[in-house]
């Protein structure tokens, strides 16, 4: 990885010419049908260098993808933009959409988030990438267009790129997908590429390889780069400096050591606290960052973030805070140069914070953990959940009338754990790799095709309809996107009692018991008649959990549970469920792809590749000592919120993407993507060809490799 | 591609033959041809009633299952439609009639196809704009006038020009006019007028489905994401619109066009009879009227005919417009 | 993206949660909180559109001019006024008589009325089996869908208006009722179809799938989740199919398929008066006119629905 910040001249010498791009007083409002307009983006200023890496930083809605749509001119037709944005001493806002098309790119390109609706579907990969040079160079031919189309998929790292430049993007998987945009966005050497959260839709160990290529094209193009994140992880590493968003505004600005060492404002200072940290997770609770941001239709007068501040006073509800540089040495100066060198915020009191006065744990301290007399853990209790050997295979088929089976998907192929009381176990992996068919499994409590699902000891497959109904008391399932998980037509009322309508309780008896419910989830009694859309993200959630808890289940499913909620929304989340598992001493079935999340909540971990589990055991071992290649991987492609750990890590990035569950490999079906598997001696690899390694144990971990003790070689640990 | 629609025409080929069947059981059932022999005066004897239904296939105490048999392997091995409760072939009158219906199906389905979707699409990126306003309601507007009334209307409108005019302006009544002797121009120019006012009422028809579902496609492609990176790319608005929206909206309107079809089947019947077209709408009618169960599963036939073929067509059109599907 | 989706999230209700305020300064909560049900909000948007209103108000009209019309009218339909006969329209006779002296007017009522009962039970009849069978085949999947699916198709080869003139010796000689359940009986394949689609789509959503999971019978599920979802599309159906059903019952009438004397709808009245519609065009015109007025003003109201129900309409999209 390069490391730009700690070679300083060079940016330091760039800073001194004109900025590359230059925004002023930016404001996008979008004018509602009947009803108040919508202000998306409120002035916001700032700068980008030649060459710089600008993260931008915020929550959905917070107006970071607007303002960056405003500057291609890209918003639609009912925006009313306001402001100025210079480029090249020319001022976009000015040009027409025929001059504006001559930049677009050319000068400035843009990565988009979801690859797949980015592409057009009826066009080939390489047309696409030789559209973009064609509309910009009229005497380039078609075939040099061509030839050179390919070429970019090679800079970018896409195998075999020939053949793949004439297939379809459905053909292509999400990672391939992100490297032809980024091909097409590189392919008339721009002056500055911006990335809308170009790696949100993707794996972990994907995302990792989309920077590395990002990060390639930057150097070798020598481009600027704007990357829109929510994730502070995915800028640590990467940025010079970073901007951050919140409700249209600019509230923080500065390098990235020094907002992520010294941040100002109270609501980077939250995020930076409510984000769990890999290396920290599991030791203490997390900081939770309550509520949601304003309607951008209803500001309030003051400082938006007043209502979610815990140190607001009475100026911070009567005047909104401008953008000032509070050093520790002089605070209170106003910035000469609006986004030059200096570290400004947008905070009534950030004097305090930059002064020292007020430290970060006084501004979001840390909540106490609920404190619960301690329950014996007998060692020989019965687990809730036992499965052994699951497998789930589906057949392949082509064509409707006249089906063929040409293949079997091994979604799940052999999977075996056990789930204590009151523990968690944190299923991992990528998508694909089976976690939530091993789910669906469990829940649908129908016979497996091969194995044995035992829920409080009784094997499901044996049970009879009314006993598989009493049974489907103890497990419940909370999922991924609340939204989707709430019936929009249904009070939430009806929705948490309707597990309980199912085994008969009395209409007076499922009230009481929502109410009960709703206390415990954090929510008031008193909403049970409003609607799902009446709540915000994390509020749904508590709901889903609700409904969860009815019936007094033993084990709890939790699907990605806070994966669809906002960062800061996820503290307040993880810490419920942590609460709710010491209160009511629950085990949980924790399904996710964020490693940090899993280290802070999981008992034990499972890692899934393709239909296996290839490393099972206590979290923190794991954690600290991943054995398996690809647990490795996984560690060490999870981004981490701090610039520091970000430069030093040492990272092992996996080549390509998941196979298909279709192919059939020999011997370790890691083969394919291991890094282990590539530093071996020919005699060892011959055993990763060959046999098929089952989960042995090491010390406290069950890992299935062959080669655990050369593992440490690739030198990956938190 | 070849395999996938070949499989698709199958399994319409089937459909089309089983509906077919259905009809020809249905009418059957329905239809009474013996009645109108029992009306006459003389009335002809029984036996005599007996040898006219049996020739024809058509007599009610023969097990329907057993006459649709017969009517089947006939088709088959004869190729032949049976007779007409006039004694003539229905084969040979289907294919004098089906000429006129055909012109005046495909030439009007063809120009209401592109009437509509140029009308879609404009009226998508014109949205909400006077002109988008203007053919939202005109379509609503047919969609509120039954076919026929559509036709009638035209007609007096043409009647009403040809007295303005103080000359036949406009012909519309047959499909030419009768005892016209002249050159092969004068002849087709006249068929051509004759041809006017139906097609008129047919393309109106056409366009005012087309657009709404054009313009309903064309709305959702206008926010698709591809056409963001396209603009993203350095193609102006409008060019990344015809080049990557157009494009992308024509793929759902290859499944309308096979739906929208037998809408269109049915209006052009309608309109011949209107029109006074010697055509397959006033054939089916005679069918219904004079009890003629051959001439009606001959009818249905060849709707079930054209339904099978535009199908196909439509989804020979989808693949070639959705790589999505090739494979 | 979803920059419709981002500037939605924002219109979102202010968070209820109690946050901690130090200080104990009263926090402004936002806006105040929105109505409770999506159908309200349905209704408000409907009700703010023009379309729906002009359609609506006429419908209304019609309704009540179609009930009242007839009290407050001397003639009636089949009296013969012998000093009237083939007039155009006069003061006396208000559309015109026609060739035997019957008032047009007069028939224009009862016709419309026919045609009017005839499609407000064909349009929902149709609209409720579409319902019916197009969940329970997403619902149920499998062979059950199949099979479904496979009926629609054939019921989708041959036109229905041609289906509907094979099959109109069966109710030749029954009474209207009878038409009007076949007409309903033959336009709900396509509507069936979006249903199944919807359905198989809500199926796999997390709220259906976590009512399967809770032990929910699927009699429930389609009840309580996945009929109040496509609801809206099924209204709207409903309203076009008033449409349909009324333009299928003036066709077949008028072609001598649909209804037959002594019954009188607009379909009859337009074949009778198109033999001398271009003599005299009143006999044919106002009857049309009072026909597409009807179904305009009813999908004026189906189109004003559709848009009130799509989340994304009103904005401008490119």
């Amino acid at each position: 990885m390069t490391n730009l910040l700690t070679n300083e001249n060079p940016i330091a010498n760039r800073r001194t010419d004109p900025p590359l791009l230059e925004v002023r007083d930016l404001s996008v409002t979008f004018p509602q049908r009947g009803g108040p307009s919508v202000q998306a983006v409120r002035g916001i200023s700032y700068q980008v260098h030649k060459g710089e890496f600008l993260g931008i930083v915020g929550e959905s809605g917070s107006g970071k993808s607007v303002s960056s749509l405003a500057l291609m001119g890209l918003l639609p037709s009912s925006a009313e933009v306001t402001g100025s944005i210079l480029f090249g001493g020319r001022s976009l806002l000015e040009l027409n959409d025929r001059q504006l098309s001559g930049i677009r790119g050319r000068e400035i390109t843009m990565i988009f988030q979801d690859p797949l609706s980015a592409l057009t579907p009826v066009y080939t990969v390489g047309d696409q990438i030789a559209e973009a040079l064609l509309l910009h160079d009229a005497a380039l031919s078609k075939r040099a267009a061509a030839a050179r189309a390919v070429e970019l998929l090679k800079i970018v790292g896409i195998p075999a790129p020939e053949r793949r430049a004439r297939a379809f993007p459905h053909e292509f998987s999400g990672g391939m997908r992100q490297r032809a945009m980024i091909a097409m966005s590189i392919a008339n050497d721009p002056l500055l590429i911006i990335a809308d959260e170009p790696t949100t839709a993707l794996d972990v160990t994907i995302q990792a390889q989309i920077l590395e290529v990002l990060e390639q094209a930057k150097s070798l193009t020598g481009a600027a780069v704007v990357l829109i994140t929510h994730d502070l992880g995915v800028v640590a590493g990467h940025a010079d400096r970073i901007a951050v968003m919140y409700a249209g505004k600019l509230v923080e600005n500065g390098t990235t050591d020094e907002v992520f060492a010294a941040p100002h404002m109270p609501y980077t200072i939250g995020l930076l606290r409510s984000v769990p940290n890999m290396q920290t997770a599991g030791t203490q609770r997390l900081v939770p960052l309550e509520g949601r941001p304003p309607s951008l239709t209803a500001l309030p007068s003051g400082c938006p973030f007043a209502a979610r501040c815990p140190i607001a006073v009475s100026a911070c509800l009567e005047t909104e805070p401008v953008l000032l540089e509070h050093a520790p040495a002089a605070p209170g100066v106003p910035v000469a140069g609006l986004g030059e060198t200096a570290h400004v915020a947008a905070c009534h009191r950030a004097a305090e914070i930059a002064s020292g006065a007020l430290t970060r744990p006084d501004v979001f301290p840390r909540p106490e953990p609920l404190v619960v007399e301690h329950r014996e853990r007998n060692a020989d209790t019965e687990p809730v959940l036992t499965v052994t050997g699951l497998v789930r295979h589906f057949p392949l088929t082509k064509g409707g009338v006249f089906s063929r089976q040409i293949g079997t998907v091994r979604a799940v192929d052999g999977v075996s754990f056990s789930i204590q009381p009151g523990q968690t176990l944190g299923l991992v992996g990528e998508s694909g790799c089976g976690k939530s068919t091993t789910i669906l499994e469990i829940l649908e409590m129908a016979k497996p095709q091969a194995g044995q699902i035992l829920i409080d000891g009784q094997d499901v497959a044996s049970l009879n309809r009314a006993d598989l109904l009493r049974l489907r008391k103890d497990v419940q399932i909370v999922f991924q996107d609340p939204m989707a998980a709430l019936d929009p037509r249904l009070p939430i009322g009806d929705i948490i009692a309707e597990p309980l309508t199912v085994h008969g309780v009395k209409p007076a008896d499922r009230r009481a018991r929502v109410a009960e419910l709703l206390d415990l989830v954090g929510l008031d009694p008193e909403m049970s008649d409003r609607y799902p859309h009446e709540f915000s993200g994390g509020q749904r959630q508590r709901v889903g959990i609700a409904r969860a808890l009815a019936t007094n289940p033993r084990l709890v499913v939790l699907d990605e549970p806070v994966s669809a909620l906002d960062v800061s929304i996820q503290a307040g989340v993880i810490n419920l469920l942590e609460d709710l598992k010491e209160q009511l001493n629950l085990s949980y079935l924790f399904v996710a792809h964020d490693l940090a999340i899993v280290r802070q909540i999981a008992d034990t971990v499972a890692v899934m590749y393709l239909g296996r589990i290839v490393e099972y055991g206590p979290v923190a071992e794991v954690f600290a000592h991943p054995r398996h290649p690809y647990t490795q991987a996984l560690i060490s492609a999870a981004p981490i919120p701090d610039p520091e750990i970000e430069r030093s890590r040492k990272r092992v990035l996996l080549e390509g993407d998941l196979p298909s569950p279709t192919e059939q490999i020999d011997g370790c079906n890691f083969r394919s993507r291991c890094p282990l598997y590539t530093l071996l001696p020919p005699q060892k690899r011959a055993l990763c060809e060959s046999i098929d390694p089952l989960l042995a144990l090491h010390d406290t971990v069950e890992t299935a490799c062959h080669h655990v003790e050369d593992s440490a070689v690739l030198g990956v640990a938190v | 591609m070849v395999f996938y629609i070949f499989r698709r025409f199958v399994n319409y080929f089937f459909l089309s033959l089983i509906a077919t069947c259905l009809a020809y059981v249905v009418s059957s059932l329905a239809l009474d041809p013996a009645a109108k022999y029992y009306g006459r005066n003389p009335q002809p004897t029984q036996q005599t009633i007996d040898n006219i239904l049996n020739g024809l296939g058509v007599n009610p105490d023969v097990p329907v299952l057993q006459r649709l048999w017969d009517w089947l392997v006939n088709i088959v091995v004869h190729g032949s439609l049976g007779n007409g409760v006039n004694g003539v072939s229905i084969g040979d009158q289907i294919i004098s009639r089906a000429g006129v219906s055909l012109r005046l199906l495909l030439i009007g389905s063809l120009i209401g196809a592109i009437v509509g979707v140029t009308l879609g699409v404009w009226g998508a990126v014109r949205q909400y704009k006077l002109s988008d306003q203007a053919v939202t309601y005109g379509s609503y507007l047919i969609f509120a006038t039954p076919t026929f009334v559509i036709g009638v209307l035209l007609m007096i409108g043409a009647t009403a020009l040809n007295g303005a005019a103080g000359m036949q302006l406009i012909t519309f009544t047959g499909e030419y006019s009768a005892g016209l002797t002249g050159s092969w121009w004068d002849l087709a120019l006249d068929r051509g007028i004759h041809l006017l006012l139906p097609t008129i009422a047919l393309v109106l028809i056409g366009a005012a489905g087309y657009s709404r579902y054009q313009r309903s496609v064309m709305l959702d492609v206008l926010s698709a994401d591809f056409i963001r990176t396209a603009r993203a790319k350095g193609r102006s608005r409008n060019s990344a619109l015809v080049r990557h929206g157009v494009r992308v909206a024509l793929i759902p309107m290859s499944t309308f066009f096979a739906y929208s079809f037998g809408t269109l089947i049915s209006g052009s019947i309608m309109l011949e009879i209107v029109f006074s077209f010697h055509g397959m709408g006033e054939f089916a009618l005679n069918a219904i009227s004079q009890s003629d169960i051959n001439a009606v599963a001959g009818t249905t036939l060849f709707v079930a005919i054209l339904i099978l073929f535009s199908s196909t067509l439509s989804e020979v059109l989808y693949a070639a417009l959705d790589p999505r599907v090739r494979n | 993206m979803s920059l419709v989706e981002e500037t939605n999230a924002e219109l979102g209700a202010p968070d209820v949660l109690v946050t901690p305020t130090p200080l104990g300064v009263g926090v402004p909560s936002g806006p105040p909180a929105r109505s409770r049900s999506r159908g309200r909000l349905i209704w408000r948007r409907l009700t703010q559109t023009s379309r729906f209103w002009v359609g609506a108000i006429a419908i209304g009209l019609i309704l009540i001019w179609a009930l009242l019309g007839p009290l407050f009218y001397p003639f009636d339909a089949l009296t013969r006024d012998p000093l009237n006969m083939g007039l155009g329209p006069t003061q006396l006779h208000w559309f015109g008589t026609n060739s035997i002296g019957q008032d047009l007017y007069a028939q224009t009522l009862v016709g419309l009325q026919k045609s009017l009962v005839i499609g407000l039970i064909a349009g929902p009849l149709g609209t409720l089996i579409a319902a019916v069978v197009g969940s329970v085949a997403g619902y149920m999947g499998g062979v059950v869908d199949r099979v479904l699916v496979w009926c629609i198709n054939l019921l989708l080869v041959l036109p229905s208006f041609i289906l509907l003139v094979i099959l109109s010796p069966l109710f030749k000689g029954l009474s209207w009722v009878f038409l009007t359940i076949f007409i309903a009986g033959f336009s709900w394949m396509i509507m069936a179809q979006v249903v199944r689609s919807q359905t198989k789509s809500l199926r796999d959503r997390d709220f259906v799938k976590a009512a399967r999971y809770m032990g929910v019978p699927m009699r429930k599920i389609l009840g309580r989740h996945i009929i109040p979802n496509v609801a809206s599309l099924l209204i709207i159906d409903a309203t076009l199919g008033v449409v349909a059903a009324i333009l299928a019952e003036t066709s077949l009438s008028y072609f001598g398929f649909g209804i037959r004397a002594p019954d009188v709808s607009l379909g009859t009245l337009l074949a009778e008066g198109t033999s001398a519609a271009v003599t005299r065009p009143w006999l044919f015109v106002f009857p049309a006119g009072v026909l597409i007025v009807t179904l305009f003003a009813v999908s004026l109201i189906g189109d004003a629905l559709r848009d009130a129900v799509d989340p994304t309409s009103g904005v401008n999209r490119d």
